[in-house]
C-alpha cells in the first residue's frame, strides 16, 4: 500500500482495551509520593469510514487523551488502536500523513502571520507553499474571514479567527481523517455556525473521515451521525442522535440523552462548559 | 512529490519559520547584538590593562575566544531550546505530530542555528576589528574555518542532548540546559588558559569540545598554524561529532518515546 493511500474497506478507526493513566508526583515531607490517574479505563471504539463521529463527555473525562492517542501523540498503557488497519504505535508515520488535527488551543506561532504559521505547516506535510496560499485563501474565504487577516501577526486575530486559520491549516494537507477537538469552543455563535458549515461542507466534497469531540449537544446533534458518550474514562454508550434519544430521553432531547447516560448533575455541566466557553 | 523531496521541503520549512521568527523578533535580536558586541569589545578592552608588548596578541586571543563562545553558544543555545520554545508557543504537538523524521525537523533547526550563528559572528567579528584594527596578517584562515566547521558537529550532538531534557521536565529541563552551558564556559579556556582550573575541575576541559576548538582556533589566527598542522585536533573534533551527533539522536528518540508515554508532549503536561 502507498504511504498517503488508504484502503478501502478499511475501517477509518478501530481501537480495543485502551488504557492510559498519568502520574503526578508530589512530595509529602520527605517522602515523594506517586499517583496514577487513568483518563481512560478500556475503551472499545470503531468509527467508519467517511463517518463523523462525535465524543461528548464532560471535563476530564477522556476526551482528548483519545483523540492524542489517535493523532500518535500519546502510547496507550494497555490495548491497541488503527487508523485505517495501520497500528498507531508501529506505523506512525503512516498513520501521520493520514491524520491532522485541530485542537481547542490554536496551536501556533503568534508573532508569525497566519500566512507564514501555514507556510511552516504545508511544509511539513510536503505541500508547496505557492498551493498552501493559494487553498488557504479558499478556505478562509469560505470561512467567512477576510484576505488581508492572513497578513497580520496570530495574536492579533480573534480566537474564532484563529480557530478558522487552524481549520485552513488542517485542511491543507488534505487528511483522510480530521480529528476535532473541541473545534469550536469558546467562538461566538456566528463562528461557531460558520466552523460547523464548513465541517459539513468538508464531508460532504470530501473522502473524509472526522472524529469531533464536544460538549456542545446541539454541535454532536448536527454534525455527528453517531455520538459515543464517554464518563470517568469509559464509553458508556454509543448510537445515533436519533437512537440515543429514543432510547435514554423519550420525549426529550440529546441533552436530557446525555445527563441520564451519565448520571451527572445538569446545572454544574451547564457551569464547567460555560466556565471554558 | 519523492520521499527525499518531502524530507528535504520540511527540512527547509523549519529553517525558513526560524529566519521568520527571527524578523518577528527583529528588536529584540538587534539588541541582543548590540549587548554582544559590547560584550566581546569590553572583554578585548582588558588587554588594554596590560604592557603594550602583550596588548595586540591578547587583544586577539580574548576575541577569539569571545567570538567562538557567542558562535558555539548559539549553536548549543538554538538547538537545546528548540523544544522549550515549541513548548511555550503551544505548537510542540502540531510540530511532533507531523509525517517527517524527528532527525529532518532536528536538522532544520541544526541548519538554521549554523546559519544564524554565522551571520551573527560574522557581524561581531566586523564591529570587533572596525574597534580594535586588528592587525591578521599571520592568520590562518582556512585552518580556522576547518576547526570551526570542525566544532559545530559535537556542539550540535552536545545540543541534540540538551534538547532532550525539557522533554522530559518542562521547567527544570529548560533550567538545566542553561546550568550545561555554564559548565561548559567555566571550563573549556574561553577567556583564560585552562591551566589555571583547579585540579579537582580541570578533567573536565578535556571532555569538552570548546577546549580543543579554541586551542586549535588560536593556533590557526595567532600562530598562522595551517589545515596540516591542525589536522590531528580536526580529527578528534570531527571523531567526537561523529559520536556525539548520533547520540544526542538516539537520546532524542528515546526521550521522545518515554514523552508520549507520559503525556509531557503537552504544554502544560
Amino acid at each position: 500500500m502507498d504511504e498517503g493511500s488508504v484502503s478501502p474497506n478499511a475501517v477509518a478507526v478501530e481501537g480495543q482495551g485502551l488504557w492510559k493513566g498519568f502520574s503526578t508526583k508530589k512530595w509529602v515531607g520527605t517522602k515523594r509520593q506517586v499517583t496514577r490517574s487513568y483518563a481512560l479505563k478500556g475503551v472499545d471504539l470503531a468509527v467508519k469510514r467517511r463517518e463523523i463521529l462525535g465524543i461528548l463527555g464532560p471535563n476530564g473525562s477522556g476526551k482528548s487523551t483519545l483523540i492524542r492517542l489517535m493523532a500518535t501523540l500519546l502510547i496507550p498503557d494497555q490495548g491497541w488502536l488503527k487508523v485505517f488497519g495501520l497500528d498507531v504505535i508501529r506505523d506512525r508515520q503512516r498513520v501521520r500523513r493520514l491524520i491532522n488535527r485541530v485542537s481547542v488551543e490554536a496551536s501556533f506561532f503568534k508573532k508569525l502571520t497566519a500566512r507564514e504559521n501555514l507556510a511552516y505547516a504545508a511544509g511539513l506535510y510536503g505541500v508547496s507553499n505557492a498551493k498552501a496560499q493559494v487553498e488557504a485563501t479558499r478556505i478562509l474565504a469560505s470561512l467567512g474571514l477576510q484576505r488581508d487577516k492572513l497578513e497580520v501577526p496570530l495574536e492579533t486575530l480573534s480566537r474564532g479567527q484563529q480557530q478558522k486559520i487552524a481549520i485552513a491549516r488542517a485542511l491543507l494537507t488534505s487528511p483522510t481523517l480530521m480529528l476535532l477537538d473541541e473545534p469550536t469552543t469558546g467562538l461566538d455563535p456566528t463562528s461557531r455556525r460558520d466552523v460547523q458549515e464548513f465541517v459539513l461542507n468538508v464531508r460532504r466534497e470530501h473522502d473524509s473521515t472526522m472524529v469531533l469531540c464536544t460538549h456542545d449537544m446541539a454541535e454532536a446533534e448536527r454534525l455527528c451521525d453517531r455520538i459515543a458518550i464517554i464518563h470517568e474514562g469509559r464509553i458508556i454508550a454509543v448510537g445515533t442522535p436519533a437512537d440515543l434519544i429514543a432510547s435514554y430521553a423519550s420525549g426529550g432531547g440529546l441533552e436530557d440523552a446525555f445527563f441520564h447516560i451519565t448520571g451527572l448533575d445538569q446545572e454544574r455541566l451547564r457551569a464547567e462548559a460555560e466556565g471554558d466557553g | 512529490m519523492s520521499p527525499t523531496g518531502r524530507e528535504l521541503h520540511a527540512l527547509w520549512s523549519v529553517v525558513r519559520r526560524n529566519f521568520h521568527l527571527v524578523r518577528r523578533y527583529l528588536g529584540w535580536e538587534l539588541v541582543f547584538l548590540f549587548y554582544n558586541v559590547i560584550n566581546t569589545l569590553t572583554i578585548a578592552l582588558i588587554a588594554f590593562a596590560l604592557p603594550p608588548a602583550d596588548r595586540d596578541r591578547t587583544i586577539i586571543y580574548l576575541t577569539i575566544g569571545a567570538l567562538l563562545w557567542n558562535f558555539l553558544s548559539i549553536l548549543f543555545q538554538e538547538v537545546a531550546s528548540s523544544v522549550s520554545w515549541e513548548r511555550w508557543e503551544g505548537t510542540i504537538e502540531y510540530s511532533f505530530m507531523a509525517p517527517i523524521h524527528r532527525l529532518t525537523y532536528l536538522a532544520g533547526v541544526c541548519m538554521y542555528a549554523v546559519l544564524y550563528g554565522v551571520l551573527r559572528t560574522i557581524v561581531i567579528l566586523v564591529a570587533v576589528a572596525l574597534f580594535f584594527h586588528i592587525h591578521l596578517a599571520r592568520a590562518d584562515w582556512l585552518g580556522a574555518a576547518m576547526i570551526l566547521a570542525g566544532s559545530s558537529l559535537p556542539f550540535i550532538g552536545l545540543g541534540l542532548i540538551g534538547a532532550v531534557l525539557p522533554l522530559l521536565s518542562t521547567e527544570r529541563g529548560a533550567q538545566a540546559t542553561q546550568v550545561i552551558q555554564g559548565v561548559i564556559l567555566l571550563v573549556s579556556g574561553i577567556y583564560y588558559p585552562i591551566s589555571v582550573l583547579p585540579g579537582w575541575i580541570r578533567w573536565m576541559s578535556h571532555l569538552s569540545p570548546a577546549t580543543y576548538t579554541l586551542e586549535a582556533a588560536r593556533r590557526a589566527i595567532l600562530n598562522g598554524e595551517g589545515p596540516l598542522h591542525l589536522l590531528p585536533l580536526t580529527i578528534k573534533l570531527f571523531l567526537s561529532g561523529l559520536i556525539l551527533v548520533p547520540l544526542g539522536l538516539a537520546v532524542f528518540q528515546l526521550a521522545e518515546h518515554w514523552a508520549m508515554r507520559n503525556g509531557t508532549l503537552k504544554r502544560s503536561g
